[in-house]
């Protein structure tokens, strides 16, 4: 018989609309008398991060596999892309052929780590996976030769010849390849894998009754979502110009995953758009703003705790290039502004 | 030194160490053992008796315990013991209320659902933590920079070498003090779960909860219980770790104890009280080991590669056997 392929669900194109409409209202609030918010760049973000919980999604709301350390398989996309595409490296492959290859070695590195772990019971396998990403964090730090180090690789070409002053460009660059992998995997959804996926999910027992073998599905779920991480990591390394330090890649990253796919309702594609627009919109929009606001209100110390909820990677070493201007009344060091990576415009130093 | 001294060097360095992994270890497999919840906060716990502690000596006068002259005085040693149990009650405390708070309401819901509450419940306490470090008191700075790692100022005469001023291998008071505290802990903690009666519940809770609570027994009084000496255990460990390491930070600090920890009781078998002592003294000791003979910089990844090897190959840890001994 012939494959059948599903079309959007309505909500996804809803969700996505209203995605593509967000820059341009932004560019329209000067015209309406109001400050622009600059939000092309944390909506570029925000598809960064709906891909990496797309991929969480997989693994977590289809199959039912707690996975904490999905960052780990974003930071090897992104690296991976770095090493292919980086100027001092022999392979320079160009953006498509590395945005694939990421996605393969994502998928290869999950296998990897699914194959001898994935039939631990639910909170070893977290504990497993949150391991494996501090491992991964560590390494990418230790392993200076290949990986740079805290400098990270940078900087890396820019695709579509885009320069980092066009946001708006890059969102819907970005914009497109999202609805690309919302599109396969609405049909991942409700495929054969996909059913398979949610038999697991829901009983392995019974599943294993109806001739699915688990293991085989569970590790075929965690090698998808693990390439879905590594496209966000390549996409993600793309546009900031480098990869970044490897602690940008760690557990709060995971976490914020995480809370992308719950904030949305856990196992729906729709949901993780709207999802991913609700939290990036608290961590890349609202929290810089009311800190910000604070700050004007000569509260700024406060206010660096406020915007950074969970930023203890992020502790400002004196001297180091930030995101943002240092706060006027903390003098002793920078105003720990960047809490969050996805903050960081592609075209301000990243952080070292 | 040569390579025997360096090696019984981080031995006594490793031991210190493990013993207070241990602490913290215990907390994490007391509380797993009986609602199968690994608690992500505890670390974090941890990290908010150490600030106490700190607290509380700037509130006394820092000045006058950081003076040199007095820190041999058996005043001192009232101190240390003071802490101990002021940062144990005030972080049992804690985790009781976390429990009451945030755990109990779910404690029928899915372990996904679960397990990100305790990892909410552990930014929280992270945040706390930051915020409590930009107190203006002399002992953080007067709060200038509230993320920056706080100085634990010597409350003993810590450095003097028992083994006489010429020998290389270097044990000090501090190293004495750790197991001075650590140990009678662990034995009270043993008694406690063996012969009260508190702790038969705690044991029965493990074993079966349905049956423990038809039997007559008040689980959820059991379950506060088992939160609040566990963090009693890691309130008194925060006091340990910072007069050893001198330092205390919200950053990092609650996060990698708790890594610690929890591979310590994994390693030793979750559920089982002699398994967590055990594995964390082990872990002190891979961390020793690997600082002096890996390199400090992969001291992390080898235990985390410890934990997955664990888990993957003998989930059920070192002393997890079949008639293990839950609490």
């Amino acid at each position: 018989m012939a494959a059948r392929f599903a079309s959007f669900a309505r909500g996804q194109l809803i969700a996505l609309g209203a995605l593509a409409l967000v820059p341009l209202l932004d560019l329209a609030l000067p015209a309406a008398g109001m400050e622009s918010l600059q939000l092309a760049g944390a909506s570029r973000s925000v598809v960064v991060f709906a891909i990496l919980a797309i991929g969480l999604n997989i693994v977590i709301g289809w199959t039912g596999l707690l996975n904490l350390g999905i960052a780990a398989f974003q930071a090897i996309g992104a690296y991976a892309f770095a090493i292919l595409t980086w100027e001092n490296y022999p392979f320079q492959i160009g953006f498509w052929p590395a945005l694939v290859a990421a996605a393969l070695i994502g998928a290869l590195a999950g296998a990897l780590l699914g194959a001898p772990t994935l039939r631990l019971r639910g909170d070893y396998l977290a504990i497993v996976t949150l391991g494996f990403g501090e491992i991964v964090q560590e390494t990418l730090k230790n392993v200076e030769v290949v990986t740079q180090g805290t400098k990270g690789i940078n900087p890396l070409p820019a695709p579509f010849g885009l320069t980092s002053d066009r946001a708006i460009l890059w969102f819907y660059a970005y914009l497109a390849i999202l609805v690309v992998v919302v599109y396969l995997c609405r049909n991942l959804e409700f495929s054969r894998m996909g059913r398979q996926w949610f038999a697991v999910r829901e009983d392995e027992l019974a599943a294993r009754c109806m001739g699915i073998e688990p293991d085989k599905a569970k590790l075929k779920a965690f090698a998808a979502g693990s390439a879905l991480a590594a496209v966000s990591g390549a996409l993600y390394a793309a546009a900031l110009g480098s990869t970044a330090e490897p602690a940008s890649y760690g557990f709060e990253i995971s976490i914020l995953a995480l809370c992308i796919v719950i904030v949305g309702g856990i196992g729906s594609i729709t949901g993780v758009l709207v999802g991913a627009m609700v939290m990036l919109g608290i961590t890349d929009v609202l929290l810089p703003l009311a800190s910000d606001k604070l700050q004007d209100a000569g509260i700024g110390s406060t206010a660096n705790v406020f915007s950074s909820p969970n930023n203890y990677k992020y502790l400002p070493a004196p001297g180091r290039p930030r995101c943002s201007t240092p706060s006027p009344v903390s003098t002793s060091r920078p105003r720990d502004a960047c809490w969050s990576r996805a903050m960081c415009p592609a075209g301000s130093s990243p952080p070292a | 030194m040569t390579e025997t001294e360096v090696f019984f060097q981080q031995v006594i360095i490793g031991l210190s160490n493990g013993m207070i992994i241990a602490l913290v270890a215990l907390g994490y497999t007391m509380v797993y053992g009986i609602v199968e919840l690994i608690n992500f906060a505890h670390g974090d716990v941890f990290t908010l008796g150490g600030f106490l502690a700190l607290t509380i000596i700037g509130a006394l006068g820092a000045a006058a315990i950081i003076d040199p002259s007095t820190l041999g005085d058996s005043s001192n040693w009232m101190l240390l013991v003071g802490l101990v149990l002021a940062s144990g009650v005030f972080c049992g405390a804690l985790n009781m209320s976390i429990d009451r708070v945030v755990y109990k309401p779910l404690r029928r819901a899915s372990k996904l659902t679960q397990l990100v509450a305790a990892i909410g419940v552990s930014f929280i306490l992270v945040n706390i933590a930051q915020f409590w470090g930009g107190l203006p008191m002399e002992v953080f700075n007067d709060g200038v920079s509230a993320t920056a790692p706080k100085d634990f100022p010597d409350v003993l005469d810590w450095q003097t070498n028992l083994l006489g001023e010429d020998s290389a291998i270097a044990l000090r008071v501090e190293d004495v003090a750790i197991f001075a505290i650590t140990i009678p802990l662990m034995v009270g903690l043993t008694l406690f779960v063996k012969k009260t009666r508190l702790g038969r519940g705690m044991r029965a809770t493990a074993q079966n909860p349905v049956a423990a609570r038809l039997m007559g027994i008040d689980t959820d009084r059991v379950i506060s219980a088992t939160f609040a000496i566990g963090g009693f255990l890691a309130g008194a460990a925060s006091v340990m770790y910072a007069v050893f390491n001198n330092s205390i930070t919200y950053q990092q600090m609650g996060f990698r104890a708790g890594m610690d920890a929890f591979t310590a009781a994994v390693l030793g078998g979750i559920g089982s009280l002699p398994g967590a002592m055990l594995g964390g003294v082990l872990i002190g000791l891979i961390r020793a080991m690997s600082d002096q003979y890996i390199e400090t910089r992969w001291t992390n990844v080898v235990v985390f590669g410890v934990l997955i090897l664990i888990l993957v190959f003998r989930p059920s840890g070192l002393l997890g056997l079949k008639q293990r001994e839950k609490v």
